[in-house]
């Protein structure tokens, strides 16, 4: 089927299609139950299915793999937005924004079967060892109960499972005990301009890490250049969940779509005993398991929670502590661009391959770490260009060629520090396509994070200067906007008074369930968060097995 | 810049069309590089109801003669193989036929004559007449919008997704096309 139009849209209950085959009733038996099939719930799901009966149940569809480069004219073509990509949005996804700042929730997800790595860039970074210790190193949030050394195995074995193509030329990164499963992708034309402006003045550039295949790798093809990795990658070069759902179903897993989870009922020993869930059908249905991972992302894991209150909870399932939905955070964009007077060839892939970690450790109570980022992506692309403005023919061929060809531009990523008052609630008066409040988001941003945007920018444009770059913009705090990384909402803690789970990412109210998100994180680092999700995902499958054995 | 065989399979893959089609086995129609009256505009139909496949051939071939920069050849054969992947049984190529039909009801009407016939200035006032130059592009909506979906931007996506295309602005391997992962580390040519 060709035409981006021709793609059924995914947020209305009668695009079933020939849908009414699928069984989506519960399975008898299950020992665990996974809330969301992201890479998370997928991680964790794939680990368990060979030992254990596992079922996934996620709130959003399963996509055709034959429809990507439907999906990937979407992105091209701007009648559709972002969110019409992979078909969010709608009531089922609807939100309240109260906070200071504005948070485009619709834009930071998808809702499906590989969750939102289906629409991720891919970039991906171990955490550094101070970001474990924040509190202590930095005088910042909290420490977290966990270490990088007690991560780092399982970093190894995430970036194994999602395929991560990297060097080991980066001084400042953690250390790390082999290379990365495949070589990093070559440094960009752009990246040899940039090389000679950073070391004119002593700015180190090193590879980073991609989850995105630089040759084939399970089974997988290398990238092709589509160069449409954000939203959609055509080819699968890029990771994406979809990979472990398949993976966990061949080994036995039962993964059903379509499937919200409205709430957790739980036990009077304070166990969680059933996972509520709708169908397309109008059907209610209740699966049963020994044990639950919440994997429903940052924003839908705290929601879950807060909808399942009950006597014995009042304010939220596993809210004991109180912080459920507190601590909300996002990785903050500092960026500039502009343009040389030579051709720089950006966009021909999607992704970047040099950064600068090098100012990333020198975070302290007043400057957040942040870390660089040397875009291949700079200005424009002609072919979406094209199909905009009232020309065409020669005229058009002209704009484009004013329009491209020469843009350099470099981002960056900084973390915001922990704050109480930026959270998730539930909004007092709108409910979703079921009947569920809807979230209602409060973001804020403290000053740290707006000064260190501030000290990124400097960076940039100097470095843009250097080059010899007319600069025409610059993301700061007034313009800044979110990475789509959410944090902080469900930490983890010691402490039950502090946190909602702890050090293994257990609820610290209830005995048999796990998160598994970057909801757990006390603070945040400026790295981009999914391998350490998925490392803590493996990090939870193995807690899972281990006291179901026990049990 | 000669359109060829790569190109139009390229602007195919790039939107999901190759799907079923083997590209190619259509006989394509002769291009000499442009001009009215080039294609002979024979087709049976006769401007009332849908158009058949030959005349939206016609049509759209017509239309890419303007849309498309001077310096381009070889249009007929790469817009004709463009379209054996998009005239599929989709929701797509009913769209594509339903705008095509309103671009030849307008030709009709305003010059007596199917698009084909018409000079390119005649073609060019005939898409601004339509207000497909300033419309958004929009699948659901006004005559000049769909216009604008389905004919337009439908070839103006086609022609630069295609590394010919591409190539005319000054990048051989432009979004949507699969061109590799090395021409990113390469320099200017
Ligand atoms: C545009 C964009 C670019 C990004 N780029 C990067 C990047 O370069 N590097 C990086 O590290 N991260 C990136 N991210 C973030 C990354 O996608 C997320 O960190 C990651 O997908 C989170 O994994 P998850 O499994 O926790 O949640 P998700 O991937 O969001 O999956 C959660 C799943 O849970 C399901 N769900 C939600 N509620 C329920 C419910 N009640 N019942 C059942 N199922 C439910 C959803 O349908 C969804 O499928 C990006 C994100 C976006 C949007
Ligand atoms: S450039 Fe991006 S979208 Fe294209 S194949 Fe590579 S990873 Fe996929």
């Amino acid at each position: 089927m060709s035409g981006a139009e021709s793609v059924g849209d995914e947020r209305s209950e009668a695009e079933g299609g020939a849908d009414e085959e699928v069984d989506r009733t519960p399975v008898p038996d299950a020992d665990v139950c996974v809330v969301g099939a992201g890479p998370a719930g997928a991680l964790v799901a794939d680990r368990l299915a060979g030992d254990r009966e596992v079922v996934v149940l996620d709130a959003g569809p399963r996509f055709d793999p034959a429809d990507r480069l439907a999906r990937q004219e979407r992105a091209i073509r701007p009648f559709y937005g972002r969110p019409d990509v992979w078909g969010v949005g709608g009531a089922r996804d609807a939100h309240e924004n109260a906070g200071d700042w504005f948070y485009p929730l619709n834009h930071a997800r998808v809702k499906g079967i590989g969750g939102s790595t289906l629409h991720w860039q891919g970039m991906v970074m171990r955490l550094h060892e101070d970001d474990f210790n924040s509190g202590t190193e930095r005088g910042v949030g909290p420490d977290w109960p966990v270490d990088y050394a007690d991560l780092r195995p399982y970093y190894a074995e995430a970036e194994k499972e999602l395929g991560v193509a990297g060097a080991s030329d980066n001084p400042y990164a953690p250390p790390r005990e082999e290379p990365h499963p495949m070589p990093a992708f070559e440094p960009s034309y752009s990246d040899s301009l940039f090389a000679e402006a950073c070391e004119e003045l002593g700015i180190d550039m090193h590879s980073v890490p991609n989850a995105r295949n630089s040759e084939p790798y399970d089974d997988r093809s290398p990238c092709v250049g589509y160069g449409t990795c954000q939203p959609v990658c055509p080819s699968g070069a890029k990771y994406d969940a979809t990979v472990h759902v398949e993976r966990a179903e061949e080994r036995g897993a039962t993964v059903v779509d379509r499937a919200p989870v409205e709430r957790l009922e739980h036990d009077g020993d304070d166990r969680v005993t059933a996972a509520v869930y709708a169908t397309p059908d109008g059907e209610r249905h209740r699966q049963a398991a020994d044990a639950f991972v919440v994997a429903a992302g940052g924003v839908e894991t705290p929601r879950l929670l807060l909808l399942s209150d009950s006597d014995r909870y009042p304010d939220g399932l596993a809210n004991g502590s109180g912080h459920v939905g507190e601590f909300f955070m996002d990785h903050l964009f500092a960026g500039a661009g502009g343009t040389l007077d030579e051709e720089t060839r950006q966009n021909h892939v999607g992704f970047y391959t040099s950064a600068c970690d090098q100012f990333y450790d020198e975070a302290d109570a007043e400057q957040a770490p942040f870390k660089l980022e040397f875009f291949n992506y700079a200005g424009p692309s002609p072919v979406e260009m094209a199909l905009t403005g009232d020309d065409w023919g020669d005229p058009l061929l002209e704009r484009l060629r004013d329009g491209y060809g020469n843009h350099v531009a470099m981002g960056g990523l900084v973390e915001q520090a922990p704050q109480a008052d930026s959270r998730i609630t539930l909004a007092d008066d709108r409910t979703d396509d079921r009947g569920n409040p809807v979230p209602q988001m409060e973001w804020t941003v403290g000053e740290r994070a707006l000064d260190t945007i501030e000290r990124a920018n400097e960076i940039q444009v100097e470095i843009l200067e250097e080059l010899g770059a007319d600069v025409e913009w610059v993301a700061g705090p007034d313009a800044t906007g979110p990475a789509y990384h959410h944090m902080g909402t469900t930490r983890m803690s010691d402490d039950p008074d502090s946190g909602v789970v702890d050090a293994d990412c257990r609820t610290h109210d209830l005995d048999n369930c796990w998160i598994a998100s970057s909801s757990v994180f006390p603070t945040s680092g400026a790295m981009n968060p999914t391998l350490t999700i998925a490392a803590l995902a493996l990090r939870v499958a193995d807690d899972v097995e281990a006291r179901l054995s026990g049990m | 810049m000669e359109l060829t065989r790569r190109d139009a399979a390229a602007a195919l893959a790039a939107i999901g069309a190759t799907g079923g089609v083997a590209l190619g086995v259509r006989r394509a129609t002769d291009d000499r590089g442009g001009g009215p009256g080039d294609d002979e505009a024979d087709a049976a139909w006769d401007g009332e109801g849908p158009p058949d496949d030959e005349a939206v051939r016609e049509a759209m071939t017509a239309v890419a003669r303007v849309l498309y920069p001077e310096e381009v050849s070889g249009i007929g054969a790469f817009v004709d193989r463009f379209l054996d992947g998009r005239l599929d049984g989709s929701a797509h190529a009913e769209g594509v036929r339903a705008a095509v039909a309103e671009v030849e009801s307008a030709a009709r009407s305003w010059y007596d004559a199917p698009v084909a016939e018409l000079s390119a200035a005649e073609r060019d006032d005939l898409l601004r007449g339509l207000g497909a130059d300033t419309a958004e592009e929009d699948p659901g909506g006004t005559a000049a919008e769909r216009v604008r979906f389905f004919v337009v931007n439908e070839l103006l996506l086609a022609l630069y997704s295609s590394p010919t295309g591409g190539e005319l602005v000054g990048i051989e391997n432009p979004q949507g096309y699969a061109g590799g992962a090395e021409s990113y580390q390469e320099g200017p040519r």
